[in-house]
């Protein structure tokens, strides 16, 4: 697809595209609607990411979908200033964060381009249209509680 | 069983940018220099271990062909990364010890720069759709992240990494092998660019091609060959609790500031009956800068959040306390995925680390591993 397709899409950078899995599927499925679902174990209650068929605390197979508002903080990041990510095109430098969630959960995104970025930083989600799929990425958050 | 078994030989083919040959051609040439050195013979070989990343490599049945070697006792494949050099000395070490087989080569052999670089390459696995979409797909990036948050609440900084890629330079000048002997000041460092922040170029290790091998046989049998043993005192592997989906996933790490050593170091030192006082010599896997501050932290080589001044303080120069990574490490020597921090160790417990030799050398540490899983040995002189 020719960067200029992409452009008209808002997308933040080109590259491979996501491969769902059984698992993830509703992940997906999701973010397309501009939902943020969680499977959150029948057990013992722990929300996770990424999604899989078993809870990595207790092992629990009983899980139900939840919503997140998609709020948190900025647990770690990276700033890449020279194109090092296979098969990924993007204006430099860009930054991708590994987002803590308030309810516990970590994602990983990008950040928006030009926002500051600092560990503990509150930022909330914003979503990139690709022809195909849709991505989660983060912007500082304006009102974090 | 620990002190069974000892390291007797070494063996390298030449690192490089392009080998111009096979990998099973570096391998077998790694393997037979190692099986040289120590004093032994092809034929006398009954196991061997290896491992690679996304299959990089040769497997060890391809060098038993290519060396006309007798029958093996014992083969480890493993598909894995730099956790792999000293978890696999330590299974030789236990395969010897219980008499499975006599003579065990470790060896690990790739064109890491001019073939499949592990840099840049694609891992399998579920985590995969996370990553490789949004653009954070190199493995630099894995560690950067790690680093990031590392530094942020131990409250060190480039400056930190920065002490620990110029003192690896020094060692490297007295190591013919290495392929980053140019000396490195800190305001150089400091301006160099960025390429994924934290991480500038001299905080990365350089690929390579070529190979390295280790052998392992029973201590006893040790005292008679061409070296003085490098005693395995101690082995450990650990991976955390919910290490991740893939490689690259990291998703359920609770903690990026500590990694792996953290988690082993106790087991370590307990096995071989001493504490991280009794080191002379240190070799951290450093595919990163960050990777030293935080195995030397994780071993309790130093306090937490400590590493940084204690290399800035010269501890870990060859005068210093704890001589570290004494041929220059991954940084400076090359990328052979933390096999030839394996060999460096092993030639420093056996004194002949010429012109880098640590004055004292009864006890060294050794670490495989970047994140959440690796390994680590203790080699110790034959007492």
């Amino acid at each position: 697809m020719a960067a200029a397709d992409e452009d008209q899409y808002g997308a933040l950078g080109v590259g491979p595209l996501p491969e769902p899995d059984r698992e993830s599927a509703f992940w997906w499925d999701g973010l397309r609607k501009h939902r943020i679902l969680l499977q959150q174990c029948g057990a013992c209650d722990r929300p996770r990411f990424p999604p899989m068929p078993t809870c990595p605390w207790c092992a629990s197979a009983s899980s139900a979908v939840v919503e997140s508002p998609g709020r948190g903080t900025i647990y770690s990041f990276v700033t890449a200033h020279v194109p090092i990510s296979p098969g990924y095109e993007s204006p430099l430098p860009y930054t991708v964060a590994t987002v803590e969630l308030a309810e516990g959960p970590r994602l990983l995104g990008r950040v928006e381009p030009s926002s500051p970025v600092a560990v503990g930083a509150a930022v909330a989600p914003r979503f990139a249209e690709h022809p195909t799929w849709t991505e989660l990425y983060f912007a500082p958050d304006p009102d974090p509680t | 069983m620990t002190g069974a078994a000892a390291v007797v030989g070494v063996g390298f083919t030449p690192f490089s940018r392009a080998s111009g040959r096979s990998v099973l051609s570096l391998a077998a040439e790694a393997v037979a220099n190692a099986v040289h050195d120590a004093g032994l013979g092809l034929d006398q070989v009954d196991a061997m271990g290896s491992f690679m990343v996304s299959d990089d490599s040769v497997p060890c049945v391809a060098v038993s062909s290519a060396l006309g070697l007798g029958e093996l006792r014992s083969v480890l494949d493993l598909q894995l990364g730099g956790q792999a050099p000293c978890h696999l000395v330590w299974q030789a070490a236990q395969t010897v010890a219980r008499r499975d087989a006599e003579v065990m080569v470790v060896y690990r052999a790739l064109n890491g720069r001019s073939g499949p670089r592990v840099g840049s390459m694609r891992f399998a696995g579920m985590g995969g759709q996370y990553r490789y979409p949004i653009g954070y797909g190199a493995y630099l990036m894995y560690v950067g992240m790690w680093a990031q948050r590392f530094l942020h609440e131990t409250g060190q900084g480039a400056a930190d990494l920065g002490a620990v890629a110029v003192g690896q330079r020094v060692y490297a000048q007295e190591n013919e092998r290495a392929l980053r002997r140019q000396p490195l000041a800190l305001d150089e460092y400091l301006a160099e660019p960025f390429v994924v922040d934290p991480y500038r170029r001299s905080d990365c290790t350089v690929e390579v091609d070529g190979a390295c091998a280790v052998v392992v046989t029973s201590t006893e049998r040790a005292r008679d060959l061409a070296h003085p043993p490098a005693v395995v005192s101690s082995g450990c592997y650990r991976a955390g609790p919910r290490p991740g989906l893939d490689i690259g996933d990291h998703l359920l790490w609770e903690d990026y500031t500590r990694n792996y050593t953290s988690w082993l170091r106790h087991d370590l030192f307990g096995r071989a009956g001493v504490g991280p006082g009794d080191v002379d010599v240190a070799e951290i896997y450093d595919c990163f800068t960050s990777t030293v501050l935080m195995g030397l932290e994780g071993l309790g080589l130093c306090g937490r959040g400590e590493s940084g001044a204690f290399v800035r303080s010269g501890a870990c120069a060859l005068d210093g306390k704890l001589p570290t990574n004494t041929g220059g490490g991954l940084l400076a020597e090359g990328y052979l995925h933390g096999m030839n921090t394996v060999a460096e160790a092993v030639l420093q417990v056996q004194g002949r680390g010429g012109s880098r030799q640590a004055p004292h050398h009864d006890v060294a540490v050794v670490t495989s591993g970047a994140l959440m899983d690796g390994s680590a040995l203790i080699l110790t002189t034959d007492r």
